[in-house]
């Protein structure tokens, strides 16, 4: 496995600019988790590792070795396509061998058989070996496609949504298979994803893309805690970070025009009051939709509470968030 | 795959029979008549009534073969022993024969050029279709509109052309000739065809292949061949239709040693004049290489014909 980076990479396609001037240092043996909005340029990101694209400016660099005109082939990266691409006119164990037969790895027949077992053991896939890829749920496809990166050792795995289409116990188990696979075997893995709960428990690092544009890198804990902007910010945390005038609870620092406060950051039972206006049992929490000077503010409670609409409650900002009219933070 | 919503109803399944089976006798009863005439005695083929039942006589497919000549009438008394069943039948006409015919030769021909040309059309075709989906070319759109444009005239518009062309170059009546003529009739039709079902394919297949460390051809070879199979299939039997029954080009270009079976059929003159019995026994084994041909790649024809509208 391998230090992958990207120096200043550039991309656009026809007018719109898809990557601008992306820098990033991908450490060996970390999980590196992009994030953003659809058209943030993550795929691109993948892409350009891949070598599937190449950058208009600026060069990739694996283990030491400038890769920037290299074929995919020669960067030998594996990579989780969004779509599947499985490949139909073959068998489940015929997808899974291909990257082993192919002319840049050449596997001995023997070892090929290991691996394949050993792969689908691991993403329950065993009992499919002989079916046709077109005859598998979407979950199935999906997990053939993640064995068929899997079965290889190569420098860098890339990941674009892995496990978007799975239900929700499978890619949970899933989430927790990925990075076990990847703690021990020390693979790099740059992985592309919506869901921010996959983003915290699994990513080493977060590299937050917004248009084109790398706004943060850093380990996912100081993205939530530190974030350099409200679109930073508004990546990570479930509710999502409540963004309002900077003096609502009175006193602001200069320059500031928003405040951003998180769960957390709101203090219940003293301050000033607001209006309770939904009460969601979550089960383990529960979310209280308050009414705070005209706004509205999402927060999180005991899961026992209980407060009901139309109740009073007190709140209070505690180490607060403040961003300047752009949104960029200032403390 | 299916392609109504609703289940059609007893009644209209029977109309459906019924029109299905009526068009198949109205396409297969100029077929049954070939046939038939070839099984049938010279003076039964040119009866009037018709005959429908007639006594079959393997007549026809032996003049086919072979080239033979009257007997005088002391010949035909000298009894003869040990000929085989077929030097029988023609001695019972007051016939001999003197040596084979040149319709398996015609024949032969038409099969190397048929194939030739399907072959090349398709290996061509393919490669150009594949360059036309997956490559940025520069004037794309006009260079496919002008390998269309091609077949806007019939091909015979420009016969004189390329008779002179060939006359000029030594490819009359060659066989290299006849291939390179019908490969280039065939060619547009292939890249057109070729060119949707491999736009068909998402990249992401080739791409996962690169990935998965094949090079670019490679890619193409394992995974977008196979897919396009289908495709490929029934342009080849568009091609090979063409070339197969190509009548007035063969007629203008070739005369001898390359000539193909169609101009070659109607020629077919038996010792006392047009032997028709012989004419339609060449017409039936004609048939047969192309409804072979056909048979075996039905399956894909069925999908190439729809144009995989209905692929997931």
């Amino acid at each position: 496995m391998s230090e992958v980076i990207l120096d200043q990479v550039s991309k656009s396609f026809s007018d719109t600019a898809a990557l601008d001037k992306v820098s990033m240092i991908i450490p060996d043996e970390s999980f590196v988790v992009l994030l953003g909005p659809s058209g943030a340029g993550k795929t691109t990101t993948l892409r350009m590792v891949s070598g599937l694209d190449k950058p208009d400016s600026g060069s990739i660099v694996i283990e030491g070795v400038t890769v920037t005109d290299h074929t995919p082939a020669q960067r030998n990266v594996a990579m989780v396509f969004q779509q599947y691409s499985l490949y139909p006119h073959l068998t489940v164990r015929e997808n899974l061998e291909f990257p082993l037969k192919s002319p840049l790895l050449n596997t001995a027949k023997k070892d090929i058989g290991e691996k394949v077992s050993a792969v689908a053991e691991l993403l329950q896939i065993s009992h499919k070996l002989d079916n046709k890829v077109t005859e598998l749920s979407g979950g199935e496809m999906q997990r053939v496609s993640i064995g068929r990166a899997l079965v290889r050792t190569p420098n860098i795995f890339l990941m674009d949504e892995p496990l978007s289409s799975l239900d929700a116990k499978l890619r949970a188990d899933l989430r927790i298979e990925l990075k076990r696979i990847q703690s021990d075997s020390g693979a790099t893995l740059l992985y592309v994803t919506h869901d921010q709960i996959e983003a915290m428990t699994m990513a080493t690092h977060v590299g937050v893309l917004d248009k084109g544009k790398l706004v943060q890198f850093g380990p996912p804990r100081e993205i939530y805690e530190n974030p350099v902007s409200i679109y930073a910010a508004s990546r990570l945390g479930q509710p999502r970070i409540n963004v309002l005038p900077a003096d609502i609870f009175g006193s602001a620092p200069g320059g500031a025009k928003f405040i951003g406060l998180r769960p957390e950051q709101i203090v219940q039972g003293r301050g000033e009051s607001a209006t309770v206006r939904r009460v969601e049992h979550l089960g383990d929490q529960t979310r209280l939709h308050l009414l705070f000077n005209k706004h509205e503010i999402i927060t999180v409670t005991d899961a026992h509470t209980e407060l009901k609409s139309g109740d009073e409650l007190r709140i209070q900002p505690k180490d607060a968030f403040f961003f300047d009219d752009q949104g960029i933070r200032l403390i | 795959m299916s392609f109504s919503v609703t289940e059609p109803s007893n009644r209209q399944k029977w109309i459906s029979g019924a029109l299905v089976i009526g068009y198949a006798i109205i396409t297969l009863l100029p077929l049954f008549w070939i046939v038939a005439t070839g099984f049938k005695s010279s003076p039964d083929s040119i009866a009037y009534p018709p005959k429908v039942i007639f006594e079959p006589t393997v007549e026809g497919y032996v003049n086919l073969f072979t080239t033979q000549t009257r007997l005088s009438q002391d010949a035909i008394s000298e009894p003869r022993k040990n000929l085989s069943w077929y030097e029988q039948l023609v001695r019972e006409k007051g016939n001999t024969i003197v040596g084979p015919s040149r319709f398996s030769e015609r024949f032969f021909n038409s099969v190397i050029i048929g194939f030739g040309s399907t072959f090349f059309a398709i290996l061509l075709g393919t490669i150009s279709a594949y360059a036309f989906s997956r490559f940025r070319i520069p004037l794309k759109d006009d260079l496919l509109f002008f390998i269309l444009s091609t077949r806007m005239m019939p091909p015979i518009a420009v016969a004189i052309p390329i008779f002179l062309m060939f006359r000029h170059l030594g490819l009359n009546d060659t066989h290299a000739g006849m291939i390179l003529l019908y490969t280039a009739v065939n060619l547009s039709l292939a890249v057109w065809l070729i060119n949707g079902f491999i736009d068909e394919i998402p990249i992401e297949y080739e791409e996962a292949a690169l990935i998965d460390g094949y090079t670019r051809f490679q890619a193409f070879y394992k995974v977008v061949l196979p897919q396009a199979a289908t495709g490929i299939a029934s342009t080849a039997i568009f091609c090979l239709i063409f070339a197969w029954n190509e009548y007035a080009f063969a007629v203008l270009l070739t005369s001898g040693t390359a000539q193909t079976a169609p101009p070659f059929i109607p020629t077919i003159i038996g010792v006392a004049g047009q032997d028709w019995p012989a004419v339609a026994a060449g017409a039936t084994l004609f048939l047969l290489p192309v409804m072979i041909f056909t048979i075996i790649l039905r399956k894909h024809l069925l999908r190439g014909i729809t144009f995989g509208a209905v692929r997931k």
